[in-house]
């Protein structure tokens, strides 16, 4: 029932790996942003709410086995949390995010239980009702949340020590990635340490797992929950650079692309949820700049956008199953395997395990 | 290993099958780009705006920012301003607040517009008026009616154009209280400051005990045969809509269904005929053709109709649709983008050579209220009043087209203020179509 023990040794190195990572990471956004336009640092401030719902939902999938279509519906609850909070209730930006964070966590604890319950089909029909149902409590209780009109927050300005010329969009660019690699690092983590073998050993088989000792249902919990709590991270960020929570926001569509960019980064792998984000915030305005450049008429062109989104995903998912990460993987193991023949070297490197690396 | 990729097949065909059922997309067009000052070069002024050209407000409002720019290029022919071709860059946000934000941010960030021009929508445009402000970014004729942009005191850069909803929302409660007195009145309105507004000038002119029902749609919405039996229920003789036109379009076709048939009032923005004929052949699917279901319904109007063919402005209008916009039908939504876009260059006139975005707002502030054009009341603008036309005049749907009467009237948006008959003529426009300052 307990975590399998991790030695000790390891559990340091994972945490001094992580924690250097996050370090290198955190100085590396705080230079490049200096050198981005406005536009780039809120295309990377976008970037770092998806890569946080991105990420807890690719450990979801990749860790624990289970699919989830009810992602952006977490998004807006940590979304509509942080709204309230700094909107009407006047709270600080890392409190309300972290209390976006909890709350989510919370909504996720019943909804890990049914999925614990739930599997395939079924698992990602539950999940998808909620993506469907929840943005309605909106125009339900229009009073509290400001119906289809939604929420609006004032920007948080960046603090003074930054000085009087700091760019807006770079300040929130900074919590973005805050916010993304405080989640990389606790999910770098989990997934190195007891519960991640816990979870991946139910993955595998949960007959056999069961019969370890480990609660399926629980670790399943566990995981969803963590997700979750990732997910409304990333919506709390959402309100505080849009500046707005509405339902428009966060349509079922949106728990789609999250899952479409997922499995086209890489399904399970942290690296992979970078990718996705990219994917999300680009993707968008390349199909309609693509859309664009042919001349057709208003309502073709207006409606083509989606229509190449589609054919992309189409495209990415026959060519690149394991998605952009398990390419690179796959194109990595191949130029070693080469090399490996070249030098005559024998034995070639075991592959290496792919959830979440 | 092999477990994952089972795993990313599925969830793939998950989401291949997930992304075929949802509809609804987004697109936008692109362009300009600048030198020095934002958006402006000794040759170009480049505007940007957010318009719904997919979505649920899509169907009508979608020509608007295209005939702006065809009145643009008609100006643009002809010279420009200054030397300057004017150049809009509309981009897609679906009536969807949300990406409205990031259109708006990408506008001003990316395009480096000069300024955002019409940007269409209440609940869209309040969400991005506190970001231009705070950016001193001109944000000029927001296609909107909303009294919210009229506040030149806290938001000194946002300028509205249409009457306000309040002000129209008087002018139509006059006409019921005078013409159906004692009628159980029913109100259907759109859930944010739009209908909210409208309702508030309705409630000021009609009183209370008559107002028999209150129905909020949220924008949206696929159905509204929740509010239409509730306001049947009430008995209500007369339904005012405070609808856009696919709402209005839902509404009518609910309430034939329901054999429920009041006097209809609609406000401006819900009734163009022709918008409205084709949203109810749509919904329909072919089985209400025309505008039988919209006939002898009340409504208003601050601009010629578009029927009346002999009026000057309707005659320039028609000539720049035919040279730059034939694709789109000439109805109401292409004449508000033309007149829109004639006021602005009204507006860059005024403000000279050397433009600036303070001098762009100063020149508004200081004439706006004298200009002439297509409209039939001055407008209001001062450096504390931002709110467009004051005052419309009445109208009714005849023959599939709207026919005005009695002469413009003009108001203000305070509870209890008078409304008063417009004495002033409508000058024709100059010879060349263009403005002069």
């Amino acid at each position: 029932m307990s975590a399998p023990a991790i030695p000790r040794a390891v559990r340091e190195r994972t945490l001094l790996r992580s924690l250097s990572l996050v370090i290198v990471g955190g100085l590396l956004i705080a230079l490049i942003t200096g050198a981005l336009s406005s536009y780039r640092n809120l295309q990377l401030a976008y970037g770092g709410y998806y890569f946080a719902a991105l990420a807890g939902l690719t450990v979801l999938a990749g860790l624990s086995g289970q699919i989830s279509l009810g992602h952006g519906a977490l998004m807006a609850v940590g979304a509509y949390t942080s709204g309230l909070l700094i909107g009407n209730e006047g709270w600080a930006l890392v409190p309300a995010l972290v209390a976006a964070a909890g709350v989510s966590a919370i909504i996720g604890i019943p909804l890990g239980l049914a999925a614990s319950r739930l599997r395939g089909p079924y698992l990602a029909g539950a999940t998808l009702a909620f993506a469907v149902g929840l943005p309605a409590l909106a125009d339900k209780f229009p009073s509290t949340f400001g119906g289809e009109n939604g929420l609006t927050i004032n920007p948080s300005m960046p603090p003074s020590w930054l000085g009087s010329n700091f760019a807006l969009e770079r300040w929130e660019a900074w919590i973005a990635c805050a916010c993304a690699l405080i989640v990389l690092f606790v999910l770098y983590n989990l997934v190195h340490s007891g519960v991640g073998r816990s979870l991946r050993a139910v993955r595998d088989d949960e007959i056999a797992a069961s019969l370890c000792g480990l609660h399926v249902g629980r670790n399943q919990t566990v995981a969803f929950v963590v997700s979750a709590a990732c997910a409304g991270l990333g919506g709390g960020v959402f309100t505080v650079v849009n500046q707005l929570a509405a339902p428009g926001s966060f349509q079922v569509q949106l728990s789609l692309y999250l899952l479409a960019g997922v499995v086209i980064g890489g399904l399970g792998s942290l690296v992979g949820a970078i990718w996705g984000a990219a994917l999300l915030v680009f993707l968008p305005n390349w199909t309609t700049d693509l859309a664009n450049s042919f001349s057709l008429s208003t309502n073709v062109s207006h409606n083509l956008p989606l229509a190449i989104y589609g054919v992309v995903l189409i495209a990415a998912m026959l060519l690149w199953p394991s998605g952009i990460q398990g390419g690179f993987r796959s194109l990595g193991s191949w130029l070693w395997h080469r090399r490996g023949r070249r030098s005559r070297s024998p034995g070639a490197p075991a592959d290496r395990p792919s959830a979440a690396s | 290993m092999r477990q994952t990729r089972t795993q990313a097949l599925a969830a793939a065909a998950l989401v291949v099958t997930a992304l075929a059922i949802a509809a609804c997309g987004s697109s936008s067009s692109s362009g300009g780009g600048s030198t020095s000052a934002p958006g402006v070069t000794s040759t170009s002024i480049t505007f940007g705006s957010h318009q719904p050209l997919t979505g649920p407000a899509a169907p009508g409002y979608s020509e608007i920012a295209p005939a702006s720019q065809a009145f643009f290029n008609y100006v643009n022919a002809h010279g420009g301003v200054f030397g300057r071709k004017i150049q809009l860059v509309y981009k897609d946000d679906a009536y969807n607040p949300t990406n409205t934000v990031n259109v708006v941010h990408q506008l001003v960030l990316q395009n480096k517009v000069f300024g955002i021009f019409e940007g269409l929508g209440t609940p869209t445009h309040t969400k991005v008026v506190g970001y231009l402000n705070a950016e001193k970014i001109p944000d000029i004729f927001v296609a909107s009616g909303c009294p919210c942009w009229d506040n030149g005191t806290s938001q000194p850069y946002t300028f509205g154009w249409q009457p306000n909803y309040t002000i129209e929302g008087k002018i139509l409660g006059q006409y019921i209280k005078q013409h159906f007195a004692g009628k159980k009145v029913g109100v259907l309105y759109q859930d944010d400051d739009f209908g909210q507004g409208g309702l508030a000038g309705i409630q000021d002119e009609v009183p209370a005990s008559d107002i028999v029902a209150k129905e909020p749609y949220q924008p949206g919405v696929t159905t509204l045969a929740p509010q239409i039996t509730a306001i049947k229920a009430a008995k209500a003789d007369v339904l005012v809509d405070f609808t856009v036109p696919i709402y209005t379009a839902i509404g009518q076709l609910t309430s034939f269904t329901l054999k429920y048939s009041p006097q209809l009032v609609v406000s401006n923005v819900g009734i163009d005929p022709t918008t409205v004929a084709g949203l109810l052949k749509t919904i329909s699917k072919g089985k209400a053709s025309g505008t039988a279901l919209i006939e002898g319904a009340i409504s208003d109007g601050y601009l010629p109709s578009t029927a009346d063919t002999s009026n000057p402005w309707i005659q320039l209008f028609m000539k720049v649709h035919a040279q730059y916009d034939s694709s789109a039908p000439f109805d109401g939504n292409v004449e508000y983008g033309m007149a829109n876009a004639y006021t602005l260059v009204q507006a860059l006139e005024a403000a000279g050579k050397n433009l600036t975005r303070q001098g762009l707002i100063s020149a508004i502030n200081a004439n706006g209220s004298k200009w002439t054009g297509p409209g039939l009341v001055p407008f209001r603008y001062s450096s504390t009043v931002h709110g467009g036309y004051g005052g419309a005049e009445m109208g009714k749907i005849q023959g599939g087209k709207v026919v005005l009467f009695g002469g413009p009237l003009t108001t203000d948006p305070t509870a209890g203020s008078a409304i008063t008959p417009f004495t002033g003529t409508q000058p024709a426009p100059p010879a060349s179509g263009v403005p002069t300052s």
